[in-house]
């Protein structure tokens, strides 16, 4: 293997893993804040008390995520300096505003939040939870904004051997980079939520504290429910805004081969790549896909093989992933409605509340795939249509690279781990006893 | 002058990265030789808690702007250092989760465990932090693709492991500074005596790594040019000497001070001394890169001018006032306190 494929799997190691720790902590640092909001209004205990067994759990979140976060940030110089190079001048200067508007923020506001119980008045340490909730917000938006630059490029000239920035607002205001800043926030508050009711069905189905995780499910439930639903309806925006943007990438998402007018959506199918074809079809919607891409029966769709090769990206993966998840999406839209109609007898639906324990692997499925589809389904270019990622590697031995693909696998897998043996020990002893206030929590 | 400005800039923000994070990093080095027992040890940890993560964040800044004011030095210096890098990368990973992890169980060997990843993780990040900034200043062999041409050993020669040991005593000073400010009695007694000592050696060094700088770089160059300069290694000694003083007088917080002053004055030493280099070549000086060679268009120089001067600012109020919400010493009562760390 050469220094580029394993850069390439190193990088995907990095960012999933990151992944997988970033999008709770986007939601679930603004469902914390609420719950201490809802304490300094009410002077409730137990919303205090789920402020802090919730905020375990975002704290340790947090701690893989940053330290993973660093990772990503020298990636594109160690293994991607040819990249870098020439496209730093506008994607460099989105990860500095990054690190300099959100990063800082977040990071130092954490510590008061942790730290400043006893010596912040509770108003103002309420605040710090919320501006921690806003800054990992703001960085999302940002990274994501530079990740929406390599998806579809804007405002900028090739000039000096290198992409130059002309635009700056054109290109941190694109609508693409909004779609998918929306379309991935979302997703994380779906995880968020979904993770909320996933441990507080845990605890209601042994019947434990069960007005505290009782609370804690509906806010759960109210997040991931709106989010899920508007995902729906965000998702089918912005699948049209990636037919016309990336072509190639919504051919493979639907492993479409033949360029058509009133192309159909095909429930079924399993791709031929090598034959150029799909096998077992069925289920087709005839005009389904020329309407949901182009809100037009009559609109042409543009098939694979009006692709050369060397431009198409693997279809296999990227229709995979897709496929999982949309399925999984609406899934989450099902699973959260139900919800919403039982919020009032969770403590009687064992069976919902089993079914939302095991749910809570899903979303993080849902949302790794979805970066498959946008990375993957970008290739063969870095970044689109300006550079392919062939031509973005280091000038670095491939043994550097494998030696530390071998040890960011093992280190990870180890952090992986132990994160979650210490979130998983937090949720089975549950929330701190009430103090003994009489009327506060439920013994 | 946009590339000037963002070159000092530049340079302006590691020595901040070192100053601050090198207390912490100094700091956790020396957690097994200062703290003597449970307690002790949480004090440690306590006394860098609310303030580790929010110094990391200027290395992500400095590494940021690097990439956003020079891409092109950020590229060949990355991908140049890579295994240096790697390894500075590994070490924070680890040494950034104990803090969260370690009191999460409560028997000795978990907590063993992650005491280990934070020196390691301390020390090796201050070590290979040194080793490459000395090796920055004397030059690496990149060609004229400014593709590297070494490897991870071509670092460690005599000068660069010099630079590595100087780092490495810089912040432990700092660090036991940092502690003598933050504790209390025993602790902050033996965090005094240490720093005496660690002071004597951070002295020869520094007269060493100054002595060798004149053989090894020609850093000296831009001081003979415009003698005026001459006051920024001049501080970096008056602060190195003020910083004795003020710990035999036991007066902490003055002392650190001094300490981070020596800190920024000897990154600025270098920095100003490499101007208008950023990564000079030891194979052929053309292949160097400078601010002409590697900087952003000025478009991006004048936005992210734009953003610093509006931003770090009120990074440096608001981390400030971090300090002073917890000025107070750390002691056994206040591990009592109820956080959720």
């Amino acid at each position: 293997m050469d220094a580029l494929i394993l850069s390439r799997l190193q990088f995907a190691v990095a960012t999933f893993f990151h992944f997988i720790f970033v999008p709770l902590t986007l939601g679930l640092s603004i469902l914390v804040a609420i719950m201490e909001t809802i304490y300094v209004k009410t002077g409730n205990e137990e919303y205090l008390r789920m402020a802090k067994f919730w905020g375990k759990i975002f704290i340790i979140n947090f701690a893989v995520g940053v330290v993973t976060g660093i990772t990503l940030e020298f990636q594109f110089g160690t293994n991607w300096a040819r990249y870098s190079r020439y496209v730093g001048d506008i994607f460099g200067s989105i990860l500095a505003i990054e690190a300099t508007l959100a990063f800082f923020l977040e990071s130092t506001f954490l510590a008061v939040w942790i730290f400043g119980w006893n010596r912040l008045s509770p108003k103002l340490h309420c605040l710090s939870i919320w501006l921690v909730a806003f800054a990992s917000n703001l960085s999302a938006f940002w990274i994501l904004m530079a990740n929406a630059w390599m998806q579809h490029p804007v405002g900028y000239t090739i000039r000096n051997g290198r992409a130059e920035l002309t635009d700056f607002l054109a290109v941190v205001t694109q609508p693409f980079g909004f779609q998918i800043y929306f379309h991935t926030i979302s997703g994380a508050y779906i995880l968020a939520g979904f993770v909320v009711m996933g441990i507080s069905a845990y605890h209601l189905l042994r019947k434990q504290h069960l007005a505290f995780f009782t609370k804690s499910f509906r806010m759960g439930l109210i997040l991931a429910l709106i989010f899920s639903l508007a995902e729906i309806v965000q998702g089918h925006i912005h699948g049209a805004e990636v037919a016309k943007i990336q072509p190639a990438k919504l051919a493979a998402m639907e492993s479409l081969w033949e360029t058509q007018a009133d192309a159909p959506q095909t429930l079924f199918l399993i791709p031929d790549v090598k034959n150029e074809r799909n096998l077992l079809e069925f289920g087709k919607i005839p005009g389904a896909l020329s309407l949901l891409a182009y809100h037009s029966r009559n609109a042409t769709v543009k098939g694979l093989k009006d692709f050369p090769k060397e431009d198409r990206p693997p279809v296999l993966l990227t229709f995979i992933a897709f496929r999982v998840m949309v399925g999984l999406g609406f899934l989450f839209a099902l699973l959260t409605l139900v919800g919403w109609f039982k919020r009032h007898q969770l403590e009687d639906s064992p069976r919902y509340l089993k079914i939302m324990l095991y749910a809570i692997p899903l979303p993080y499925v849902a949302l790794q795939a979805g970066w498959i589809v946008t990375e993957v389904g970008r290739q063969p270019w870095i970044v689109y249509g300006l550079m392919r990622t062939k031509d973005a590697v280091s000038p670095i031995a491939a043994s550097q690279v494998g030696v530390t693909l071998a040890a960011f696998i093992a280190v990870y897998a180890a952090l992986g781990v132990v994160a979650f043996y210490l979130i998983a020990k937090h949720v089975r002893r549950g929330p701190e006893p009430a103090a003994a206030a009489p009327g506060l929590g439920e013994g | 002058m946009l590339e000037t400005i963002w070159f000092l800039l530049w340079g302006i923000l590691w020595a901040v990265y070192f100053m601050l994070d090198g207390f912490d990093l100094g700091l956790g080095t020396l957690m097994p030789v200062l703290a003597k027992n449970e307690t002790e040890r949480r004090i440690v940890y306590r006394v860098m808690g609310p303030f580790w993560d929010g110094n990391e964040v200027w290395l992500i800044t400095a590494g940021g702007v690097t990439f956003a004011a020079f891409p092109t030095t950020y590229a060949a210096m990355f991908s140049g250092l890579y295994s240096a890098l790697m390894l500075i990368l590994f070490a924070l990973i680890i040494r950034g989760v104990s803090f969260a992890f370690r009191d999460e169980v409560h028997t000795p060997g978990w907590k063993r465990f992650w005491d280990v990843c934070l020196t390691i993780g301390s020390f090796l990040p201050a070590l290979l932090l040194g080793v490459a900034f000395a090796n920055i200043f004397q030059g690496l062999p990149y060609d004229k693709d400014f593709v590297y041409q070494g490897t991870l050993f071509t670092l460690l020669n005599p000068y660069g492991i010099a630079g590595g040991v100087l780092f490495v005593l810089l912040f432990l000073v700092h660090g036991s500074l940092w502690l003598a400010v933050k504790s209390e009695g025993e602790l902050q007694a033996r965090a005094g005596k240490m720093v005496s000592k660690l002071w004597a050696a951070l002295l020869v060094v520094a007269v060493i790594f100054l002595l060798a700088t004149r053989r090894q770089t020609f850093l000296y160059d831009n001081y003979t040019a415009n003698p005026v300069l001459f006051l920024i290694p001049l501080l970096a000694v008056l602060a190195l000497i003020a910083t004795r003083l003020f710990i035999a007088k036991a007066a902490w917080w003055k002392a650190w001070f001094a300490s981070s002053t020596t800190i920024v004055a000897v990154t600025l030493f270098g920095v100003v001394g490499l101007y208008p280099k950023l990564l000079p070549s030891s194979l052929d000086p053309a292949f160097s890169l400078t601010i002409a060679n590697s900087s952003s268009s000025p478009l991006t120089l004048k936005i992210m001018l734009v953003v610093a001067l509006t931003f770090v600012p009120l990074v440096i109020a608001y981390q400030v006032w971090v300090h002073y919400l917890f000025r107070h010493k750390s002691t056994a009562e206040d591990l009592e306190e109820g956080e959720i760390y």
